[in-house]
């Protein structure tokens, strides 16, 4: 009954707030292209359903090519960083404030640079998700409990094995919360790229749209990329559950249910 | 002559903090006989614990050594077993596989190993349990396996470090009895930390006393009680007597 529990109440809400959204839309009078109504969302994403398809395509393609990339990135710099203490030093403070640069600045930039198309768009990618993989993923490898690491060692165990053991385990759960932020961004980021950078996916049918003032295309775009977002997160999530068993084992959610002062 | 299991001649280590210094142990000597049960009792902070991490390679002594079966090893780690103040089985890590830890450092094959712990998980009253995570374990079923793990390396001595401080006092005196009997089964050599008076003397062949700050052996405590050891000799009047004799080398009993 859980799945009831978890799943029914968030539904309603939604179903309220579509209900309430079409109230307002036609009890106000005001024209379509400022605010359509869910039936005119829903027919201007019918009518388009062609070019809709392929920008999804090409929008997730960028998507999971850039995410591959973020994902390579962000653990090579995590190991780095924990291999190799000087790295750390020198690199944490520049990652932090990489994230502070505008990637709306940067993405005419790399538009100038590598022209046109995915590849631009990739690079967007990767450089909104890189950075939680790869804060996640080093903060996760020095969690590890060190009365751990020194009951290995007495039992005999060279480095090697206390990473295998220890250290890469004990980080896995940090890896997959920075995973899961950095999938909710990367579809997103994908569309930033496509809106400045012309390739033709989900991005670019936003700004035809909305140069179109067709506003129920508009919100067709962004429906359809926080579907993908929430999707993605739930893939992640699941496979997180799958892969640390342990993490989610019923216990450790029932310890934390019921009302409480935190 | 026999020669003794762990011998510690004149250790002493200092902690060097932020403020001052801590000086753990001072000039310790101490010898443990094949298949003896020793127990150490201090206050804490006397470097009870500090002794077995000395013990087991995890710190130098800053003067001193460690002869392990009559001999001063290069590296001491891996040479005996060693059961921490925490439990710390992994949590990611069913019970088998936890317990199976030390034989999958020395590299041993996992079919033999996993014989080896089949072999010994009746022992250890964790026949059933063995593809569960810690989680679902009791406390005392956790110190059990933990104990197994510790067992599973396979060393003639074993070090453990206050096994029973976290548990209530009837599950405390069922693992007392039962570890005695694996104890006198199986024939290994024990050193037992404990802050308890009455388990340190219950268990033991010889009771160490640590002062405390600098720890130094204020005393050793021959138990001539007869074995195997029942808990109603607690309430017999030799018995007394030791734990009376205890409390005041503590400090306690004025
Ligand atoms: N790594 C360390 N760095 C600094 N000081 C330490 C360190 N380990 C132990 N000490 C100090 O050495 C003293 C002895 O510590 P130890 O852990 O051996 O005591 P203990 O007898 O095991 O105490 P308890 O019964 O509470 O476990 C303490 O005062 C402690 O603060
Ligand atoms: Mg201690």
């Amino acid at each position: 009954m859980r799945w009831r529990r978890d799943f029914v109440p968030p539904a309603l809400l939604i179903v309220v707030l579509i209900l309430g959204w079409y109230f307002v839309a036609r009890v106000s009078g005001l024209r379509s292209f400022i605010l359509p109504t869910p039936l005119d969302v829903f027919r201007a994403g019918w009518e388009t359903r062609g070019l809709l398809l392929n920008a999804i395509g090409t929008t997730l393609l960028a998507t999971g090519i850039g995410l591959m990339l973020a994902l390579v990135a962000g653990i090579g710099i995590a190991a780095l960083v924990d291999f190799w203490s000087l790295a750390h030093r020198a690199l944490y403070p520049i990652l932090v404030v990489s994230q502070t640069i505008q990637i709306l600045a940067i993405a005419p930039i790399l538009i100038i640079w590598f022209g046109f198309g995915l590849t631009p768009t990739v690079l967007i990618v990767v450089l909104f998700c890189f950075f939680p993989l790869a804060i996640s993923t080093a903060d996760g490898l020095t969690s590890s409990d060190p009365e751990l690491i020194a009951l290995l060692r007495a039992m005999g165990a060279n480095k090697r094995q206390i990473w295998r053991i220890v250290r890469l385990p004990s980080a896995l759960p940090s890896f997959f919360s920075g995973l899961r932020m950095a999938v909710t961004y990367s579809v997103v980021a994908a569309t930033i790229g496509e809106w400045v950078g012309g390739s033709p996916g989900l991005g670019l049918y936003m700004l035809r749209s909305k140069n179109a003032l067709a506003t129920d295309q508009v919100f067709v775009a962004m429906f359809i990329t926080s579907f993908l977002s929430i999707a993605l997160f739930m893939l992640v999530y699941g496979i997180e559950r799958l892969t640390l068993p342990w993490y989610h084992s019923a216990q450790r959610t029932e310890q934390w249910e019921g009302p409480g002062i935190y | 002559m026999t020669i003794p299991r762990i011998e510690f001649r004149h250790i002493s280590k200092t902690f060097f903090g932020i403020a001052h210094a801590v000086p753990a142990l001072q000039d310790i000597s101490l010898k443990v006989m094949p298949g003896e049960f020793v127990t150490i009792i201090g206050a804490s902070g006397s470097g009870k614990s500090t002794l077995f991490n000395l013990c087991v390679g995890l710190i130098e002594p800053d003067a001193g050594e460690i002869l392990i079966d009559g001999e001063i090893p290069q590296n001491r780690t891996g040479m005996v077993g060693y059961m921490p103040q925490r439990d710390l089985l992994l949590p990611w890590r069913s019970v088998l596989d936890n317990v199976l830890l030390p034989l999958e450092i020395q590299g041993i094959p996992r079919k033999e190993s996993r014989q080896r712990a089949f072999d010994m998980l009746p022992h250890f009253g964790l026949e059933g349990f063995e593809n569960e995570y810690p989680s679902a374990l009791s406390g005392g079923m956790r110190q059990r396996a933990a104990l197994l793990r510790t067992w599973l390396m396979g060393r003639s001595t074993l070090l453990l470090d206050e096994p029973f401080g976290a548990l209530d006092a009837l599950t405390r005196k069922e693992l007392q009895d039962w570890l005695l009997r694996v104890w006198q089964e199986f024939g290994r050599t024990v050193m037992f930390i404990t802050h308890d008076v009455e388990e340190a003397v219950y268990l033991a062949d010889r009771v160490i006393v640590l002062s405390t700050r600098p720890g130094v052996v204020r005393r050793e405590l021959k138990v001539d009680l007869p074995r195997p050891r029942r808990q109603r000799m607690i309430a017999e009047h030799r018995f007394g007597i030791l734990v009376r004799g205890l409390l005041a080398d503590l400090g306690v009993d004025v």
